[in-house]
């Protein structure tokens, strides 16, 4: 963190957000502290210096030293995972070898495994959330921050967290008894008219490929919302008067300036989301139709790799479909790992662009 | 100091709970099959209470996990609705016993408006989940229900996408009565389905079918009667259409003991006598055949002998069919397989 609070400016973007709220400005009056051996204003001033007290140096010592081991907890969680993920899938490397990211069939009578159609049925679920979702949250981001008086905004955002904590099997129950004969109803005139083209070629059963990427839609869009709302709110006022003040409409500020000032912030928000999308397991379990097959309609059955996991664990008998389903984890795991990266690239590459342009 | 004589108190508690575990209860550890949970949990519930110092601990875990947990010996004894393959019992340490508890059905269950009753040959079955009969007013289907008006929809089959003992012994069946489903689907706890939708669990696929017109799924009996559903009658092989229940399974089971494996790991599915139902079960316990520990063995010993006399009578209760008199008569004598102690 920077170490210049004078121009909280600097480091709008990623996840400064609560730092930089205008509702946390400092009480004008200092409240009374109670006594204290060494006030903190001292410590921290005499921190760099670097002369401290025997007894400092030590608490100092012991804090780096702890402070690292919960940091290196971090590397070592994900490390044993990936490891422990590569270990277990050895007998299906061995047997398959690469043709198990591009075969399509999986059949464990006949212990065949293809992990193709799990990663088209995680990657198009997700790409239909966030179509849907990060239009939606982004919209309801910028009139819960610019638009709404301050209080409404406060009060919707609680709701919105609340949202964020209903277990997603709650989502599922929902799914199957409300959004399922939605899409059924929906989506029966949909095939009736547009069934020649092979996006909406029937049977219309009301679960599957479109019914889980909208309920996923519904699960990230409190998300994207929340993150959003907060990134938009870190833009200082003065960008906003400084438009206003040029003649700009509310619409021409929001746009042109505090979304592109923004525009890292709400990239990471949508990263965020993804990365709930991709890895939400249960919900979409309870909605997809749980079918290993790869069909370009969007009221096919399909399956995801987080959800075959979920559903042949607990039964998998043979070592190699216990591999197989280790290796589809791995998959996930690399998947994850790889669209992680590239929203950090993004980011980062933005910021650099910001940086140029200031 | 309040707060650490809390601790010091609570810690206390626990330990003296532990330290009484210890001294006087044995505890016997389980795990494996969901179907038969309900009847075990009765069971080890009702023998705890006649036998207060014996402790059965089951795990629901799924039969794959049962039998993965008792080949590396970290439980007393696994179960499975489905029995060890010769690899798996090739890779135990022990040999493992398999001991029929109780027996299950799998039945078919369907969502057709105004239709409330359907019989169902083997071809029809198998044909419906190969995808070969897709529409209801199959002339297949029609001649086995005379007199009833079936839509003229396509037909949606319903399976579990989740590995179970259902699906085990419903493919199980299938590959008895058709040979094209033998070769080119074959049975086990999940399979690759050729058509259809999949719903997690018995309540999954119940789900999908009572909220998708003109589906076809299947479920445990115990389930269909708990949540009254539909269910289909399925023509036998002596050629009757038979409705499943206590008794027509526990007839199925009656009519394997006649030539009943030294091992027990016998199919009851397509069973020729003429009043069963052809899609049922045994559910197995699996046993080790040395238990190293002595109070262990002689509990688990004592328990499979309540369990063959008093427990069987508990069975109907919960809509488990019992063993017939001549398997419990099998399975006595082979109790005493089970060696107890370090000899």
């Amino acid at each position: 963190m920077s170490r210049t609070p004078a121009s909280p400016i600097a480091h709008v973007g990623g996840r400064p957000v609560v730092l930089l709220r205008p509702s946390r400005a400092t009480p004008a009056v200092p409240r009374p502290q109670p006594p204290r051996p060494v006030t903190r204003e001292a410590a921290v001033q005499r921190a760099p210096s670097r002369r401290l007290a025997p007894r400092w140096r030590m608490a100092d010592t012991a804090f780096r030293l702890t402070a690292l081991a919960f940091a290196l907890s971090v590397l070592a969680i994900t490390g044993t995972i990936a490891v422990e993920l590569f270990v277990r899938s050895a007998p299906a490397r061995r047997a398959f070898g690469w043709s198990f990211l591009w075969t399509g069939v999986w059949d464990p009578v006949f212990s065949k495994f293809g992990a193709l159609p799990f990663i088209y049925g995680t990657l198009a679920t997700t790409a239909i959330a966030l179509a849907i979702a990060t239009p939606l949250g982004l919209g309801a981001a910028i009139c819960l921050a610019e638009l709404m008086p301050r209080r409404l905004g406060d009060g919707l955002t609680f709701l919105l967290e609340l949202l964020v904590a209903v277990p997603s099997v709650v989502y599922g129950l929902v799914g199957v008894f409300v959004l399922v004969p939605l899409v059924r109803s929906v989506g029966a005139p949909i095939e009736r008219l547009l069934g020649g083209l092979p996006l909406f070629a029937g049977p219309v059963y009301g679960i599957g490929l479109l019914t889980a990427g909208v309920l996923l839609a519904v699960m990230i869009v409190p998300f994207i919302i929340a993150v959003g709302r907060e990134v938009l709110l870190a833009v200082p006022q003065a960008q906003r008067d400084g438009a206003l003040a040029l003649g700009a409409t509310r619409w021409e500020t929001v746009r042109q300036v505090v979304l592109p000032y923004a525009r890292s912030g709400i990239l990471g928000a949508t990263f965020l989301a993804l990365a709930r999308a991709l890895g939400e397991t249960m919900a979409v379990t309870m909605v997809i139709g749980n079918r290993p097959d790869i069909v370009a309609s969007l009221f096919a059955p399909a399956h995801t790799m987080a959800a075959v996991l979920a559903n042949e664990f607990a039964e998998a008998a043979s070592d190699v479909h216990l591999a197989a389903l280790a290796e589809i984890g791995l998959v996930l795991f690399g998947i994850t790992l790889a669209v992680n990266g590239v929203a950090r690239l993004l980011i980062l590459g933005m910021r650099g662009a910001e940086r140029a342009r200031a | 100091m309040r707060r650490w004589s809390l601790t010091f108190a609570v810690v206390l508690s626990i330990a003296g709970v532990a330290l009484q575990a210890a001294r006087g209860a044995v505890l016997v550890n389980g795990a494996g099959a969901t179907f038969p949970y309900p009847i075990y949990s009765k069971w080890f519930d009702e023998f705890h209470k006649r036998n207060p110092d014996v402790q059965i601990n089951y795990q629901s875990i799924g039969s794959g996990g049962g039998i993965r947990q008792v080949t590396d010996g970290t439980v007393d004894f696994g179960a499975s609705d489905g029995p060890m393959t010769d690899e798996q019992l090739a890779a135990t340490k022990v040999p493992i016993l398999h001991l029929p508890t109780v027996l299950g059905a799998v039945v078919p269950t369907f969502n057709l408006a105004g239709i409330e009753a359907l019989r169902f040959t083997p071809e029809a079955l198998a044909g419906i989940f190969l995808g070969k009969i897709t529409r209801w007013d199959d002339a297949v289907l029609a001649e086995a229900n005379p007199g009833v008006k079936l839509p003229g929809q396509a037909i949606v089959p319903v399976h579990r996408s989740d590995g179970s003992g259902t699906t085990y012994v419903f493919t199980d069946y299938l590959t008895k009565v058709s040979p094209e489903w033998s070769s080119s689907v074959g049975k086990g706890t999940a399979v690759n389905w050729p058509v259809g939708i999949g719903g997690k669990g018995n309540e999954g696929v119940t789900g999908l079918v009572k909220q998708t017109p003109n589906t076809i799924g299947y479920v445990e009996l115990v389930y269909a009667v708990q949540n009254k559903l539909p269910v289909g009658a399925v023509k036998n092989r002596g050629g009757r259409f038979v409705q499943a229940s206590l008794d027509s399974i526990t007839a199925a089971a009656a009519s394997a003991a006649s030539n009943m494996p030294p091992d027990f790991r016998v199919s009851i599915t397509d069973a020729a006598a003429a009043d069963a139902y052809p899609i049922a079960s045994f559910t197995w316990l699996l046993v080790p055949t040395r238990i190293k520990d002595a109070e262990k063995g002689r509990a688990m010993k004592e328990f499979l002998a309540w369990m063959l006399a008093d427990g069987q009578k508990i069975a109907p209760g919960l809509q488990y069919a019992p063993l017939p008199e001549a398997v419990i008569g099998l399975e006595r004598q082979a109790l005493e397989r089970i060696s107890v102690g370090t000899t």
